[in-house]
């Protein structure tokens, strides 16, 4: 029945998901002017995927902070190089850790509640409940959400990052006995605003974008069952973590 | 009504956050945060060659910074590197006979303009030249001239090894 030969099934399948996810980005977009009419709900979605997120974001942030304080605080005295921590931690948070780390993080709160509550809401046909009463799904569920991402990623970074300075500056200053000026006077000196800081923005709204969207379109393309909404959720995961690391080298060699 | 009342404020607390976290990274851990608020003049130098001296480089005397590098260009009749330096307004008695140099902090740090005061009673102004400057040293042009020196000493005696090291260390 299907002309494309067995070996090819899964690539034709990859290439058609692909597709698919393609084609729902233009619809969701098209659908994002008509979404401004529930402007409401896209603030309920910016709490509830940035606010609610705030918790794991801050802890993680500061371990992850206190971590690469104790690390490379061990590895740059190897060098006699302890002087240079506030800036090492500032620019590989501002320029990897944060963004990728938050969008990790972003897809496993906040994607997989995305996927399972769209999943459900096709499940249990309330989508197409939706559109008989003339209210378009995509511009009422989704694009609150896709744009809910956007806004909610890049801020979610930056706390992360400041988190992040902040356990580094208790690991270094505080326990390990760094200057607490030449930590900050170093950092400060080597670490600018555009290329740095706006530069991880840049790449945390674009992971805010790729994160949402997937997590949506795994969502609202599901198969209707329980199993269906658990595999899509499994898959939302999986999706944003490749596509975040992905992009990130990509838009890495572009920004650099 | 109040249950959207505290969505409300917890999205407004966290859009606030995020943004206030924005505003720390951008202000506090950049270079933003050595911008001098207040206002500044320029003073230009003429050096042979400026080594890795960078924009921002800091520009200091007797140690501590007092304004930094603005720009750093190709003079193109003289071939001469024009370094332009703006200093806070508060420095406003630099004698106008001292000398600039570059230097690296530490071994393999950054460059720095050190300004030397000298003894003048007239002071720099806006738009004026250093006149005394001394190059950045180049660490491979000195271990060059090191090891040319060696090798010649060793193939042709004292003689030769008295006189400056041969021209091929020019760059």
């Amino acid at each position: 029945m299907n002309a494309t030969p067995r070996a090819l099934s899964p690539l034709t399948s990859g290439l058609a998901q692909i597709g698919a996810c393609g084609i729902f980005l233009l619809q969701t977009l098209r659908a994002l002017p008509r979404s401004l009419r529930y402007l409401r709900e896209t603030v309920r979605q910016v709490f509830f995927v940035g606010a609610m997120s705030l918790v794991i974001i801050m802890t993680c942030g500061l371990f992850v902070g206190m971590v690469l304080g104790l690390q490379l605080y061990h590895t740059l005295s190897i060098f006699g190089g302890t002087a240079a921590l506030g800036t090492v931690v500032a620019l590989s948070l501002y320029r990897e850790l944060g963004p990728v780390v938050t969008a990790l993080l972003f897809a496993g709160r906040a994607g997989t509640s995305i996927t399972a509550e769209i999943g459900l809401m096709r499940a249990t046909d309330q989508l197409d409940a939706m559109e008989m009463m003339a209210v378009d799904p995509m511009a009422y569920v989704v694009a609150p959400r896709f744009l809910a991402g956007i806004i909610a990623m890049p801020l979610l970074a930056c706390t992360f990052n400041a988190l992040g300075i902040l356990g580094a500056h208790l690991v270094g200053v505080a326990w390990l006995g760094l200057d607490n000026g030449t930590f900050w006077s170093n950092m400060t000196a080597n670490v600018d605003v555009w290329d740095d800081v706006i530069n991880g923005v840049w790449k945390s709204t674009a992971f805010g974008a790729v994160c949402t969207l997937i997590a949506t379109f795994q969502g609202y393309t599901t198969p209707p069952t329980s199993e269906g909404v658990a595999y899509a959720t499994t898959r939302t995961v999986v999706f944003s973590s490749i596509a975040t690391l992905a992009i990130d080298f990509v838009m890495t060699a572009f920004l650099m | 009504m109040a249950q959207r009342q505290s969505f409300q404020i917890g999205t407004g607390a966290f859009i606030v956050l995020g943004f206030a976290a924005l505003g720390y990274l951008a202000t506090q851990t950049t270079s933003l945060a050595n911008y001098r608020q207040g206002a500044s003049y320029d003073i230009k130098a003429r050096f042979t060659n400026v080594g890795q001296l960078k924009l921002r480089a800091p520009v200091k005397v007797a140690g501590v910074r007092i304004g930094s590098v603005s720009e750093v260009k190709l003079e193109p009749d003289k071939l001469d590197a024009l370094v332009t330096m703006s200093i806070d307004k508060r420095f406003n008695k630099i004698p106008d006979d001292s000398a600039a140099s570059i230097f690296t902090s530490g071994l393999l740090g950054d460059q720095y303009v050190a300004l030397n005061p000298g003894g003048s009673p007239d002071v720099l102004k806006n738009g004026d030249e250093v006149v005394l400057t001394q190059s950045s040293m180049q660490l491979e042009e000195l271990i060059g001239k090191y090891l040319v020196g060696q090798g010649d000493a060793g193939k042709t005696g004292d003689k030769k090894a008295e006189s400056p090291p041969p021209s091929n260390d020019k760059k």
